[in-house]
């Protein structure tokens, strides 16, 4: 039975993730519509997460693959076991078996090394299957892809033709290193994520950081909105906003502007390189926190 | 179908509804979106599910199911609003099918002050040839420096269409093509000869030999080639030599495995879509444009600026030459320039500048903005001309 949009809300938040208003629109069109989802956005705005918090919703199993250059059928589909078919071989020569009866035995799947794709489609529980920064394999390798997200099957020369016990739940996300082919932008629904506005991000800090009080996660929020329109060479991510936020609760800072020194000290959360550390001056940083208060 | 069907299915859309839906998928299809069967059909069935009762769920699915990259999800909401809600009509303004126009200009004046300047000129062919001699003469006692005006007239670009210059243009990018040797990167993969043993294929390859290793496989690195990026500098200052670069850039990309090129003046565009049209005529409808602007002033820091921000991403890697052809003549400060040179360097293998006012005698690479940008230039040469490109093989062939 498919899940309305309410329930799809609910059980996101449940899982702890706060999604932007479209999302939930978006993950019951893939359910109805049964395509792939692919997710655009910057580097830290929770892509992966979206994937995670979709197993959670859906209580399946989360299989990954996480793409890069050079990546090819072996390590993302499947693999024979060579070492342990020679032993088995060896083993069965000594005590002198059959050679076909050897053969059926050494290609049976007691051999074979699932791989991520492969796995996916052979449980029957409908996985979510996370295909992450799909962008930085090859073209080859998302030729093939587009070939298995619409067949749903697996051809091992030596098995046979291995048939999608159930259609998993896909997800793929790019961060824009290549320019992906049309034909697989247009197999996948489209979902662009961008940095939370302050609203929600507030509810992200806290739902993720325990303990913090609702006052000092809007400051946060506010704050890291500011560093954001600076021009910085990393901009920060969700993730270091919640590092940051569990900091200054270790701390135990409540209000920003009661401890600047503290607050500037650890800024180091979101700032990753020298060069954004040297542009987000003392005087910076007063400035940006004179205007969150 | 994939997903369990609706054990209560509401009847399908009315026929109505049907057209009114094919109707949007074309006026999406004129914006640059693609939009197959599948899609319509899927859409479709979005209009008769439950997400068809309110126009925000409506949009947000469609878009999903619709767009397919980030500018398509940026002018959906615009789009939807306009055919579905007949809201905010006048800011839908037909633009050319080329995706990253969006990205030039969002005020939609703009938009349709370039589509009246192509009609304008493509009701006066002639005009425009005869202007020709004139746009020469004014090269000769032309501006030195940059001006700061954005002159929105379009520059000739019509020259493209001469045949024998195309010839000769791609015939030097052939060549530079074949020079620019390919780069060994670390990536290995088989090869029945090579320096490392490949144990897991060679264990594979030799089962039928009970194992043991009679055939051997080897690795050897991946040859990849090198990739080109080309920076124009269309500005006023550069007018003479538009036309012969924008020919070699032409065959670049004919020619290279990999390559992409920009256009700037005060603003940067991205032409390889454009370029790589196969009908000539429609890449000059897109080029003109593109071009829009063409011949004015020149912010070389800021149109680094959009690349680096923007484009670097996807197009650069660590195999990549970036080539700038411009007289370095900038109205924007020598310190953004070098901050935004300095980032590119840091994500390239090498910068090649090329300057076509080297060419000129007693020519000192003295404009401020030239000066801020040479520590972080490699090679830095002439190109005044194609012949002066050519002399260049032997440099480039080394980089």
């Amino acid at each position: 039975m498919a899940m309305t949009r309410e329930e799809i809300s609910e059980r996101l938040a449940a899982a702890g993730y706060v999604a932007d208003r479209e999302l939930p629109i978006v993950l019951q069109l893939m359910e109805m519509l049964g395509r792939p989802l692919l997710l655009e956005g910057e580097a830290g705005v929770g892509k992966t997460e979206v994937a995670k918090a979709l197993a959670a919703v859906h209580a399946s199993r989360l299989i990954r693959l996480q793409c890069y250059e050079g990546l090819d059928q072996s390590t993302a589909l499947y693999e024979w076991n060579y070492q342990h078919q020679l032993l088995a071989i060896r083993a069965r020569e000594a005590a002198g078996t059959d050679p076909d009866a050897v053969e059926r035995d050494i290609f049976s799947t007691r051999f074979l090394l699932e791989r991520p794709l492969l796995a996916a489609i052979r449980r029957d529980d409908r996985p979510v299957l996370l295909i992450d920064e799909v962008d930085r394999a090859d073209e080859e390798f998302e030729a093939f892809l587009l070939e298995l997200l619409s067949d749903f099957q697996v051809s091992i020369p030596e098995l046979g033709t291995i048939t999608a016990q159930s259609i998993p739940r896909v997800v793929l996300t790019s961060n824009g290193t290549r320019e992906l082919s049309d034909a697989l932008r247009r197999r996948c629904l489209y979902h662009y994520i961008d940095y939370p506005d302050v609203e929600r991000e507030t509810r992200i800090i806290l739902t993720r950081v325990p303990g913090i009080a609702t006052g000092l996660a809007l400051q946060i929020a506010r704050l890291v909105e500011g560093v954001r329109k600076e021009e910085l060479r990393k901009t920060p991510g969700v993730a270091e906003t919640i590092d940051w936020a569990a900091a200054l609760v270790g701390l135990k800072v409540t209000n920003l502007n009661d401890a600047p020194d503290t607050a500037y000290d650890t800024l180091r959360c979101l700032l990753k390189t020298q060069e954004d550390r040297a542009r987000l001056t003392r005087e910076v940083a007063a400035r940006l926190l004179g205007r969150v208060a | 179908m994939r997903s369990e069907p609706y054990s209560f299915e509401p009847p399908g859309p009315s026929q109505a509804v049907l057209v009114r839906l094919a109707g949007f998928t074309r006026v999406l299809r004129h914006h640059g979106f693609a939009v197959g069967l599948k899609e319509s059909e899927d859409a479709a069935r979005v209009l008769s599910s439950d997400a068809a009762q309110r126009p925000l769920t409506l949009r947000a699915a469609l878009k999903a199911l619709l767009s397919a990259r980030r500018s398509d999800w940026e002018q959906f909401d615009g789009l939807f609003d306009a055919y579905w809600l007949d809201r905010g009509r006048r800011r839908v303004v037909r633009i050319t099918s080329n995706p990253d126009a969006t990205a030039i200009s969002t005020a939609g004046e703009r938009k349709a002050a370039g589509d009246r300047q192509l009609e304008a000129g493509l009701a006066e062919p002639v005009a425009g040839a005869a202007g020709d001699p004139s746009a020469e003469a004014n090269g000769v006692g032309r501006m030195q420096g940059a001006s700061r005006a954005e002159q929105l007239s379009k520059t000739d670009f019509r020259k493209l269409a001469d045949a024998e210059s195309i010839a000769e243009a791609h015939a030097l990018a052939a060549r530079l093509a074949r020079l620019m040797r390919t780069r060994f990167s670390r990536r290995e993969r088989a090869r029945s000869k090579g320096r490392r043993l490949d144990m897991r294929r060679t264990i594979r390859r030799n089962i039928c030999h009970g194992g043991v290793p009679i055939e051997r496989i080897w690795r050897r690195k991946k040859r990849k080639p090198l990739r080109l990026v080309v920076l124009l500098d269309v500005s006023g200052s550069m007018n003479l030599y538009t036309s012969v670069f924008v020919r070699f850039i032409h065959g670049v990309l004919d020619h290279f495995h990999e390559a992409e090129a920009f256009l700037f003046h005060t603003r940067l565009v991205h032409v390889s879509p454009a370029l790589r049209e196969k009908d000539a005529g429609r890449a000059l409808e897109r080029l003109a444009l593109l071009a829009e602007g063409a011949g004015g002033g020149t912010r070389i820091g800021d149109s680094l600026a959009t690349f680096n921000r923007w484009h670097a991403a996807a197009v650069l890697n660590s195999r990549t030459c970036v080539m700038i052809i411009s007289d370095g003549y900038d109205t924007g400060t020598p310190a953004a320039l070098a901050a935004e040179m300095r980032q590119l360097a840091r994500r390239c293998r090498r910068i090649v500048w090329l300057n076509p006012m080297i060419g000129w005698e007693g020519y000192q690479p003295s404009a401020q903005g030239m000066q801020a940008a040479l520590p972080f230039v490699d090679l830095f040469a002439p190109a005044h001309n194609l012949q002066s490109l050519a002399a260049l093989e032997p440099y480039l062939a080394r980089l």
